[in-house]
């Protein structure tokens, strides 16, 4: 059941993923900037709403006329902030909002993604305490039902002596000190907000926690245009004699508060209390086979740090030598934070298929998918290959290559270290190599796209040799729908490499040492990068 | 970057934003039908202690540790309230309401709204809060004109012992 919902929003994001992707670039696809952009619209709510603080009176009488004054006389400067308040607030939960059905579509919530989905729970409870508290605190008819309805919730859970909603239903019942505590309740509440998206993020590498400056630019002026448009206005006074009958809701924050009419509180809180629940527990419903984590070898080892730089996942940490080699540190796998995606093993100097060893070994791999197997794998692909432009495609199997065959399939594209790519062309294995990853913003394993990308440009260790001909290499991000625009891509690019000259072997293939491969052709360790 | 672009990026935006502005108070949403009002019911209070103070005697007061030791057992548990609420005749609300509290020696408390449509009505309200099996320890009764929208309050003193009408 989970998995058919998945499966369909998926389809659903990755339909809509690729127009976002060539309209705004890979870089300022917002679409992959959601959690940054809830970080931006945050900031933007909390400066509006220290800037509207200045202004703002916290007694009974006063405070619907603080907010009406600034919102009336001083409309361009703190009427203005008003705006970007609630809309920044708004839009906060649409970034939210977005960003759990996303990470949900993408299967990016379990295995030890569970902590990120798992404190995000609280994230939401937050965010709406604080835009609630936010609405009360401008005493209009608005605020009136949303404290009437808030304590009518609150009055239905047993901890209560006293209704509170009965504060509001006569005058003379409020004082300011009311106000007072409702505006701490609106600081400290978006504060434990704050610390809750660190808390998010914190197993997370490189997380993006700023959007790209232009992206913010245009949403900033988008946010100021429509402040100018639309601006936040309140709903007249409140009038305690009176029900608030008719209000403009803020559907964003109170779409449940009508269903306390039609559902029942009672009802409200056991669909919350199920929803929390749910979300809580969705991580393990049911939990994610992940393969074996990654294992570092000592004695390929010397401590470079590449994979501890490239891991997505904080996963690997250098730590102080504990063998007698010259090193001063070591990788170390923290395996509850390994996904096996297998960066760490494309990082690693020391993954090179030209080693001579016999049993190839390199300083950290993948127990269930080890870089002997990726190149014996890699051999057997090629030795199918046959005609004019052959064409080696390693695909990541989120991505739109997934389901090829003749292909090399990988957890991701970045775990193939640049040196194999050298391997295939170098030893003549296929006239051009094809890397299918997956879409550039929609990246399964968040960097994979990225650290790929900066190897082959030479901008990153390790990276791919000058010697390798760039013209026959190419590189296709697509989602897991677009296989027949891989199919495309790849025809495409066979017809170009096919009229190329035949490349002058850098290092002949020989038939002197049989490989270790069960499946494979024999191959010859000679020559070349190590 | 082409103009084409730039306009799509533009209408993605705006389109973002218009339907955040527009959600952020439309559609409007109506809590009562037109031309009605709301009769509210709300209380708090306390009823009688389930029993009487209780003289000890002087052998319970013996049996109880020294600094414990009182002349008096006074039971903290309270009785429920019962309550009636009748509008135009017919008796809408009737109920039991029980002491709040884990030992139940809080005061009972009802909530209750009721939407009626605008208009002139008698209303009645009785409450038993004492021992008494039938029969009611406070009542009040009037005819009031209920204006649309209107949040008609009925609320009991403990103080004076009455029900408030406003």
């Amino acid at each position: 059941m989970i998995g058919a919902i998945r499966s369909v929003l998926r389809h659903g994001f990755e339909l809509i993923e690729r127009p976002f992707e060539r309209l705004f670039g890979p870089a300022l696809n917002p679409l992959s900037q959601l959690g940054a952009l809830g970080f931006f619209f945050f900031w933007v709510v909390a400066v509006s709403g220290i800037y509207l603080f200045i202004f703002f009176d916290t007694g009974i009488e006063r405070a619907y006329e603080s907010v009406e004054y600034i919102s009336r006389n001083h409309w361009f400067h703190a009427g203005v902030m008003r705006s970007l308040h609630r809309y920044a607030s708004d839009l906060m939960v649409v970034m939210v909002t977005v960003h759990l059905l996303r990470q949900f579509a993408y299967d990016q919530y379990r295995g030890v993604r569970w902590y990120s989905w798992f404190t995000g729970l609280p994230i939401i409870w937050l965010l709406y305490g604080s835009g609630i508290t936010g609405y009360w605190l401008v005493w209009d008819k608005l605020a009136q039902y949303v404290a009437v309805t808030t304590s009518e919730l609150l009055d239905r859970l047993p901890i209560f002596g006293e209704p509170i909603a009965r504060n509001f239903i006569s005058t003379g019942t409020l004082s300011s000190r009311f106000f007072t505590l409702m505006v701490f309740m609106h600081i400290a509440v978006p504060l434990f907000l704050l610390f809750l998206m660190w808390i998010h993020i914190l197993r997370i590498s490189r997380p993006k926690v700023n959007p790209p400056r232009a992206l913010a630019a245009m949403m900033l002026l988008a946010l100021i245009g429509v402040s100018m448009w639309k601006p936040a206005l309140s709903q007249g006074h409140v009038d305690l004699a009176k029900a608030p009958v008719e209000v403009g809701l803020d559907w964003f924050y109170l779409p449940l508060y009508p269903l306390t009419e039609i559902w029942g509180r009672g009802s409200v809180w056991a669909f919350l209390g199920a929803f929390s629940l749910m979300i809580g527990l969705m991580p393990w419903l049911p939990p994610l086979r992940r393969a074996r984590a990654a294992q570092v070898d000592l004695n390929h080892c010397n401590g470079c740090a590449r994979c501890a730089e490239d891991c997505p996942y904080e996963a690997i940490r250098m730590v102080a030598r504990t063998d007698s080699l010259p090193f001063p540190t070591q990788a170390q796998v923290n395996s509850a934070l390994c996904v096996s995606c297998g960066i760490c093993v494309g990082a690693c100097p020391s993954s090179t298929p030209f080693r001579r060893s016999e049993e190839l070994k390199t300083g950290i791999d993948l127990p269930d998918y080890d870089l002997k197997t990726l190149r014996e794998r890699t051999i057997d692909a090629a030795s199918a290959l046959s005609g004019p432009g052959r064409v080696l495609v390693f695909a990541c199997e989120h991505g739109g290559g997934r389901q090829l065959d003749g292909t090399v399939r990988l957890p991701c594209v970045a775990m193939a270290p640049p040196s194999l790519f050298d391997f295939v062309l170098s030893r003549d294995l296929a006239d051009g190599v094809v890397i299918a990853g997956c879409a550039e913003s929609a990246c399964f394993n968040r960097l994979g796209v990225d650290w790929t990308k900066q190897r082959i440009a030479g901008t990153r260790d390790p990276y791919l040799r000058a010697r390798v001909p760039r013209e026959r290499f190419a590189m296709i991000w697509t989602s897991a729908l677009e296989s027949r625009r891989v199919v495309m891509e790849i025809t495409k690019f066979a017809r170009e490499i096919g009229k190329l000259p035949r490349p002058k072997l850098r290092a002949p293939q020989t038939s002197t040492v049989p490989a270790q491969s069960a499946h494979g052709p024999a191959l010859t360790e000679m020559g070349s990068a190590e | 970057m082409s103009y084409l672009r730039i306009a799509g990026q533009f209408i993605v935006i705006a389109a973002l934003f218009v339907a955040v502005a527009a959600f952020s108070d439309w559609p409007v949403y109506r809590q009562i039908p037109h031309g009605s009002a709301v009769v509210m019911l709300s209380f708090v209070h306390g009823a009688d202690r389930k029993a009487e103070c209780r003289r000890l005697t002087p052998e319970e007061i013996q049996k109880l540790p020294p600094n414990m030791r009182r002349v008096q057992e006074c039971p903290r548990a309270r009785r429920p309230v019962y309550v009636e609420l009748d509008l135009a005749g017919k008796t809408v609300f009737q109920a039991s309401l029980p002491p709040t509290g884990i030992a139940g020696d809080g005061p009972s408390k009802v909530y209750e709204r009721f939407v009626v449509p605008a208009g002139s009505y008698d209303i009645a309200v009785r409450m038993r809060d004492t021992a008494r099996t039938d029969g009611f320890d406070h009542d009040r009764r009037a005819t009031v004109a209920l204006a649309a929208d209107q949040l008609f309050v009925i609320d009991f003193r403990t103080e004076s012992g009455e029900f408030v009408f406003r």
